[in-house]
């Protein structure tokens, strides 16, 4: 009985081939299949946001999707979210305005954010925090993660380029 | 009164990036499911079905036959001494009897989780259903189930002869609150209840054992404490603790869960059996029913005050729910309750109740919301019937510097008077709240700032920078807020100090990451870490100086004698050439429990939909004493998640049991957390009034902003509705229950 696939994807600009067993998760690929931790699995439903990647252009989150599924896709996972040394204005956001404290729903916001910002960088916070709301932090309260993510949308409206 | 004025820093108060950021921001660090070891295979482990239940038999043959299985373990493969395993032992995996939903009964390991989730499957366990009590007043019948054969209670009266659930009565009694009862004008009263709740970290338990051939145990593991997790599993295996070595990967969230072992012994043995590394790690589903949440409350409280507001008398009876073993937090939440106010006389009566529910676990100021949730009520409602103003009525009774605290010692500096009156100037508390259906409502906590046992080492490289080693995890900022706190003691910038934590055999004991005490009590071992280098920096350079040893002086970060200078960094090239010392040193500390202490303040404004019974928080400050600050944007972290949680507690969660004991709502989808649309923008005030146990000024303020959050809210509701809530959560449901009458 064939219980493996083979999968060809582009994962963070790179070709990325992989074997997976057509029941695990797109999360558990990158995870355990392409080594790539950076996503979280906090709840496995769907719930929580800490495995937020981008497929194909549109925010998912990567525990409801199947591996098997990204044949051909566009993935953007976290470890893609900056350019070489270059942090992203929400990485270096979240850094100066102290939006994590554990840090483990950082990933999936961060990411979840830049869906938000590349589309609508000039969303206020009541936008952000509609956006926001699949994605669970227990630490912040929230506060200065919207803040950050406001405040990078700032600097991306002054520096669109690339971006 | 105003607060002491600080001493002038140049690290502490300022806000640099955390030494850990960008790994965290970019997804490279590495937590506890991230561990990733040569030929790992992967455990699952089996839970009970039913709350309550003797374990006949279990068949563990048909798993151990199925094709990638590497181990199989249950309970028999824990060692036991004496009559019987102990209650931690029993929580890992259990004995002859399930004693709550979700308990630990059989572990396997496989070569993936598939076929372990399969094995499980093939597990068979014959059951003998019990009846199961789920409430913590029913528990305490005499003709309730008794849930442990062996528990009896113990009190000062000394140890009961009769099996029962009630493993503990306690209390205090400070006066004479019956003679006070007496001279008291006004009295009010009420009966309040709490659901269990989960502290909700994002990051389910995951750990990494690997069991060498040699009797090597090496644990890769999210805990709040490494040292604790090294003990205790030493202890259930009974193996030597100088074979364990705990490796701590970074945390997400704990808040007081992550302080147990529920899963490292078990994936010991799985590697023990298995000759290969075993990764075990949580789903959701389990961390809910599986792992410690915090007790179900019943409290009944009177307090009384004259009719110019002075409060005289309190009583309290106090059941606390500890799930299936001995050992809630109602002791704490009995000493934390009062400890705002000057009250001269003060009754508690507290029980430790045994029900057949997990074992609960310490969450942010363990057993102190709950206290808050009654407290705070009573106290507003005497406001409103002696008509003061609720905040100028917390503070014709604060707490103060002599006040009695908590257990009977006088409380030191402590800054309650100055939150309240900083929660009255605020911005916040000054403006009008307009509109139907809205309510403001206030609300003061305390909660302790534990010392306990810390340990650094500290040493200074050729280039003058200056390495940190800690070995408590970082859970919010603290690599951040000790070195500069190290920073600041050698003069020298934060970005010269380079901290990392390390594994259990790398650094000397060092107690949880908890009690509101890594930057307060680590801060205090890393400021003796660096004074002690001082000291051995100014004998040596009074030997190249030529000087007497007591001759060189250090200030502001310079060593000086006589026309000779130099800074940290200079002095550390002058003494530490290749062929001169090496420069390190060490600090320790040892301290007690009951120091420090933390006071907030909060301020909450809610509108409450009168067809929905949904409430919204329009506002919300928080005030509190940080002692000093060291990151201040961390402290305001501190103050704006706990805040969080406990509107949380307030408003949505609750663990909700059917009549068999099962939880109905073990996802985040069931039990919900706040998210961002529930909330608006967390205000903050941080005041500082200095602690005078530590070198400069800090307090814990990890965990006091949990303990208003509950009360607050009730109080905006009642102002809102006009129904006092006894019960939590306040839920839509519950809301309009309670004020559909009013309709």
């Amino acid at each position: 009985m064939a219980t493996h696939i083979q999968v060809s994807t582009r994962i963070n600009g790179e070709d990325v081939d992989f074997l997976c067993d057509t029941r695990q998760s797109l999360l558990e690929v990158l995870r355990d299949v392409v080594n790539l931790t950076g996503a979280k699995e906090g709840c496995n439903n769907g719930n929580c946001g800490a495995c937020n990647v981008m497929l194909n252009g549109a925010l998912v989150n990567s525990c409801c999707v199947l591996g098997a599924e990204a044949e051909g896709a566009e993935i953007v996972t976290i470890e893609g979210v900056a350019q070489g040394d270059h942090l992203h204005p929400l990485q270096t956001a979240f850094l100066e305005e102290a939006a994590l404290q554990c840090g483990v729903c950082t990933p999936g916001f961060i990411v979840a954010a830049k869906a938000l910002l590349d589309e609508e960088p000039d969303a206020d916070e009541a936008r952000v925090r509609h956006w926001l709301a699949g994605n669970l932090c227990r630490c912040t309260g929230y506060d200065k993660i919207v803040r950050a993510v406001l405040d990078a949308g700032d600097e991306m409206r002054k520096a669109p380029a690339g971006r | 009164m105003a607060a002491p004025t600080k001493p002038e820093y140049k690290v502490i108060g300022t806000r640099p990036v955390r030494p850990d950021g960008i790994d965290k921001v970019t997804g490279r660090a590495q937590y506890g499911a991230d561990i990733r070891q040569a030929r790992m295979i992967y455990g699952k482990v089996l839970r009970s079905p039913h709350a309550h239940a003797n374990i006949k038999r279990i068949d563990t043959s048909k798993a151990e036959a199925l094709e990638g299985v590497k181990a199989v373990v249950t309970g028999a493969d824990l060692p036991q001494s004496g009559d019987r395993r102990s209650d931690k032992s029993l929580n890992v995996l259990a004995a002859d009897k399930a004693l709550y939903r979700g308990h630990a009964i059989a572990a396997v390991a496989a070569t993936n989780p598939y076929i372990a989730d399969e094995a499980l499957k093939l597990i068979e366990v014959e059951y003998e259903v019990l009846p199961p009590v789920l409430d913590v007043r029913e528990a305490m019948r005499p003709d309730a189930p008794v849930v442990l054969d062996w528990v009896r209670t113990t009190s000062m009266a000394g140890t009961g002869e009769e099996p029962t659930n009630v493993a503990a009565k306690g209390g205090f009694n400070f006066g004479d609150a019956d003679k006070g009862f007496e001279e008291c004008d006004e009295i009010v009263e009420g009966e309040f209840k709490t659901k269990m709740v989960h502290q909700g970290y994002i990051e389910p338990q995951a750990c990494t054992a690997m069991w060498n051939p040699d009797g090597q145990l090496t644990v890769w593991t999210s805990t709040q404490g490494s040292f604790p997790v090294r003990n205790d599993t030493s202890e259930i295996l009974d193996i030597p603790i100088s074979k364990v070595k705990v490796v701590p990967t970074e945390i997400g969230g704990g808040f007081g869960g992550k302080i147990p072992v529920y899963i490292e012994p078990t994936a010991a043995l799985l590697s023990k059996k298995s000759g290969r590394p075993v990764a075990l790690r949580l789903d959701r589903t389990n961390v809910f029913e599986g792992t410690g949440p915090t007790s179900g409350t019943s409290i009944k409280a009177k307090i009384g005050a004259t009719k110019d507001g002075k409060l005289v008398a309190a009583y309290a009876d106090m059941a606390y729910e500890a799930g299936c073993f001995p050992g809630s937090s109602v002791t704490l939440g009995a000493m934390a309750m009062f400890a705002p106010y000057d009250i001269e006389h003060v009754k508690i009566d507290t029980y430790d109740v045994v029900v057949n529910k997990p074992h609960v676990q310490d969450y942010r100021a363990p057993g102190a919301p709950a206290a808050g949730f009654a407290i705070e009520q009573l106290v507003d409602e005497l406001a409103e019937k002696l008509h003061i103003d609720p905040l100028k009525l917390k503070q014709m009774n604060s707490s103060h510097e002599g006040t009695r605290g908590p257990g009977g010692m006088p409380f030191s500096r402590i800054g309650q008077e100055e939150c309240v009156e900083a929660a009255m100037n605020s911005e916040h508390y000054k403006s009008p709240l307009e509109g139907p259906n809205r309510g403001r409502g206030v609300a003061s906590g305390f909660w302790f700032n534990v010392g306990l046992r810390s340990s650094v080492n500290i040493s200074v490289q050729p280039d003058g920078t200056v390495n940190l080693v800690e070995g408590n995890t970082d859970i919010g900022g603290t690599r951040a807020s000790l070195a500069m706190q190290l920073a600041e003691t050698l003069g020298i910038a934060y970005e010269d100090v380079k901290p990392m934590v390390v594994d259990t055999d790398a650094v000397g004991y060092n107690d949880v990451t908890a009690g509101s005490r890594t930057t307060y009590a680590t801060g205090m071992a890393v400021n003796k870490a660096g004074l002690n280098l001082i000291e051995k920096m100014k004998g040596l350079l009074a030997a190249k100086w030529s000087a007497e040893p007591d001759a060189v002086e250090f200030a502001s970060g310079t060593f000086s004698s006589g026309e000779n200078s130099a800074s940290f960094r200079e002095a550390a090239g002058i003494v530490a050439g290749p062929a001169d010392a090496t420069l390190n040193a060490t600090g320790e500390v040892s301290a007690g429990v009951l120091v420090g202490g933390g006071f907030s303040t909060h301020i909450v404004d809610v509108e409450v939909d009168p067809d929905t019974g949904k409430t919204q928080i329009l506002r919300y400050t928080v005030v509190q004493d940080a002692g000093t600050a060291i990151h201040p944007s961390y402290v305001e972290g501190q103050m704006q998640g706990g805040a969080v949680q406990g509107i949380g507690w307030a408003l949505n969660e609750e663990y909700y049991y059917d009549e068999e004991g099962k939880m109905a709502n073990a996802s985040f989808l069931d039990y919900r957390l706040p998210t961002t649309l529930d909330l608006p923008m967390i205000e903050t005030v941080i005041v500082e009034v200095p602690n005078p146990t530590h070198p400069f000024g800090v307090r814990g303020v990890g965990e006091v902003s949990i303990v208003p959050p509950l009360g607050a809210i009730a109080n905006a509701v009642y102002r809102a509705t006009g129904v006092r809530q006894f019960e939590l959560p306040m839920s839509p449901r519950r809301v309009l229950e309670t004020t559909h009458d009013l309709g």
